[in-house]
């Protein structure tokens, strides 16, 4: 047989990733870093953009919110993706549908949702109202609160099937052998389970955090004025300033930070397969 | 013990590590374990059915028998795992039918070694003593004295993808015993390991147990490993004890025709008991021929059933030059001829047409005919059982 060829099946998603994402991009910085700036401004334009009060507040906003959703969506979907991994039957399968289906759902369509659940007439406030629990509504929207609720949301689903699959992985025998040897089922989960969950603790969280730090629509539509995230303020140079070199500025920054968040991600997957977990 | 410092001292410096550990672990003997009646259900099935025995203090029972006969679920209702159904478990006299797994305090190996993984071979040892708050001191004390015990001192900062198969299973006996449990449950914890290795750790289990008096219950489907191991053997078959006793007398003298087939090579005749009188059993083959045995129990004549002889009672010689008088004998012709090594394995086909086996010690004094050559088979009434008819 010649060589391996079987590369040659790669190349329709290839050449997508080429003409749809590679291309504009490289196209875009090229031409607002090197034609529409001079070569001797850029470094100077670098230093302005990043020394902007906006954009300072503007990532750290972005990285308060995306370790808060981390957080979040880590607490939430540990409980989950444990009950999934040691349960079968249609509970399991209703519970894998319930975190699923939002996930085929537009993303505008449930922030939205969230207006009618978080609003100042919403669900919440009306329940809590009714019940006399609180006296004036609270500000549950358009505020850090509401971008994490709803980011939260739409990344959990990734958080949960990372932890299910690490889980699913963890051998069944151990926990055996450590009740046998007479460990509680709190002790077990201490010293076994939870230690042997980490590696999915960390790609989970890695996984959203990344995916956190680009998100555009939900905190658009549901964060106070105030909360401006870096994948705003691009949107804002674009649209509303067209100071296409500042957007392409905080492009390369934000990029730059994923791309070294998932080089993170990348090892630590590898170090696991290399555990034979 | 009298608490930590039992140890001899001086005698530390001397004893071979194995030695020293068996002394600093001194386990206070194993404890009897009662299985009265017990049985598990599934659905329709009955998976265990009245399961009753008695395992003394001190004594390595072992369960036997083909996958699916219930050995491993009887195992796993007396570690706790599997729910009992009927009957009672009893450990010097009390009751544990609802204790969960971790407060019956059995130590426990299985067959996939079940090392944790992020724990290196100290911590492995140490969980079952962690688990039970047992102070630092003392722990590293118990967890040196219980690898040693297996001779793997060395190794204890290792993980267990750094260790082979058969390491990571004498660490796994060391965690079991380290907490000096008063039984240790195996289930078939030489299963996943090679031939030569298997009889090692057979032998080393053995050592161990006896040192320390611990009572062992095992399961394997390994009939040679369940022979060489244990004081007594139960043989299970769908569910039900088939048959309990000592390594020899199962294999000796089994109760029926599937313990028979199942410890080894079986010849079993069908035929008649034709005269029983104390001690001494007549019984004819189907083609007329009159065999003896010894046998205790008086059989009614005509009781249909089964004469039983192991192929390596039999001996085999010339027509010519037949066996003296006294004994039992077939005449037949050699079919097939298998070289095993240690014996040769003969299929003799006899007048009636079954085919008994018969092997010879790979020596030359021995008579080793050719195939198509007509012999004599004989042996000893003492060699030979009557078994009631095959159920199966």
């Amino acid at each position: 047989m010649g060589r391996d060829r079987t590369w040659l099946l790669l190349l329709p998603a290839l050449g997508l990733l080429a003409l749809l994402f590679l291309g504009p991009l490289a196209w875009f910085l090229a031409r607002t870093l090197f034609v529409e700036t001079a070569p001797a401004e850029v470094p100077a334009l670098f230093v302005d953009v990043l020394t902007a009060r906006s954009m300072q507040v503007a990532a750290l906003t972005t990285l308060w919110v995306s370790v808060l959703v981390t957080l979040a969506t880590l607490v939430i979907g540990y409980p989950i993706a444990f009950y999934l991994a040691n349960r079968r039957g249609w509970r399991a399968a209703l519970v894998v549908f319930c975190v699923i289906v939002p996930y085929f759902t537009s993303v505008i369509v449930r922030t939205y949702a969230l207006t009618v659940v978080l609003g100042r007439s919403g669900l919440i406030n009306e329940l809590l109202g009714a019940s006399g629990l609180v006296g004036a509504p609270l500000a549950l929207l358009y505020n850090i609160f509401a971008i994490v609720v709803g980011m939260a949301y739409v990344l959990l689903p990734y958080m949960v099937l990372t932890l299910y699959a690490t889980m699913k992985a963890i051998d069944p025998s151990l926990l055996r052998a450590g009740r046998a040897l007479g460990a509680s089922p709190l002790y077990l989960f201490r010293r076994v389970y939870f230690p042997l969950s980490v590696p999915g603790v960390v790609s989970g969280s890695l996984i959203v955090l990344i995916l956190a730090l680009g998100f555009f629509i939900t905190p658009a539509l549901i964060g106070g004025p105030g909360d401006v995230t870096v994948a705003m303020l691009i949107e804002r140079a674009v649209e509303i300033l067209i100071d296409w070199p500042s957007a392409a500025v905080m492009s390369v920054v934000l990029l730059t930070a994923t791309l070294i968040l998932f080089a993170i991600y990348a090892r630590v997957t590898d170090l696991r397969r290399m555990m034979g977990a | 013990m009298i608490g930590r410092g039992a140890t001899v001292p001086g005698a530390v410096g001397l004893a071979r590590p194995h030695e020293r550990a068996a002394a600093s672990i001194s386990a206070p003997a194993g404890k009897a374990l009662e299985l009265q009646g017990l049985t598990k259900i599934y659905g329709s099935e009955t998976v265990v059915d009245r399961f009753d025995t008695r395992i003394q203090a001190g004594e390595f029972f072992s369960l036997l028998g083909p996958s699916g006969s219930g050995k491993t679920t009887t195992l796993m209702m007396v570690a706790g795992f599997a729910a009992i159904d009927a009957g009672r478990l009893l450990v010097d006299g009390v009751d544990l039918a609802a204790v969960p797994p971790e407060r019956r305090g059995f130590g426990m190996v299985f067959q996939n070694y079940a090392i944790f993984p992020h724990m290196d071979m100290f911590e492995n040892v140490a969980f079952p003593l962690r688990a039970r708050g047992m102070p630092k001191a003392l722990v590293r004390e118990r967890v040196a004295a219980a690898l040693d015990l297996v001779q793997l001192g060395h190794l204890s900062d290792r993980y267990a993808r750094q260790l082979s198969g058969g390491q990571q299973q004498r660490v796994a006996i060391a965690r079991a015993i380290v907490f000096q449990p008063p039984v240790v449950l195996m289930d078939e914890p030489l299963g996943a390991l090679d031939k030569n290795l298997r009889y090692d750790l057979q032998v080393e289990i053995k050592e161990i147990q006896r040192r320390l008096g611990m009572t062992v219950l095992y399961v394997t489907h390994d009939q040679e490993e369940a022979m060489n191991l244990s004081d007594r053997v139960a043989i299970m078959s769908r569910g039900r004890v088939e048959q309990i006793g000592a390594p020899r007398d199962v294999y000796e003298r089994p109760a029926n025709a599937f313990t028979a087939r199942f410890l080894g090579e079986a010849n079993l005749l069908p035929g008649a008991v034709v005269t029983s009188c104390p001690g001494r059993v007549a019984f004819q083959l189907r083609d007329g021929t009159v065999l003896h045995a010894d046998d205790p129990s008086t059989r009614t004549a005509g009781t249909e059933g089964e004469l039983f002889v192991r192929p390596e009672k039999l001996t085999l010689h010339p027509l010519a030059d037949p066996p003296r008088d006294g004994v039992n004998r077939l005449s037949g012709t050699v079919r097939r001829a298998s070289f095993l090594g240690s014996v040769v394995r003969y299929a003799v086909e006899t007048g009636s047409g079954a085919l008994v086996t018969a092997d010879a010690p790979n020596v030359a004094a021995h008579h080793h005919p050719e195939l198509g050559e007509r012999v004599a088979l004989a042996w000893s009434p003492a060699d030979t059982v009557i078994l009631p008819p095959d159920a199966a």
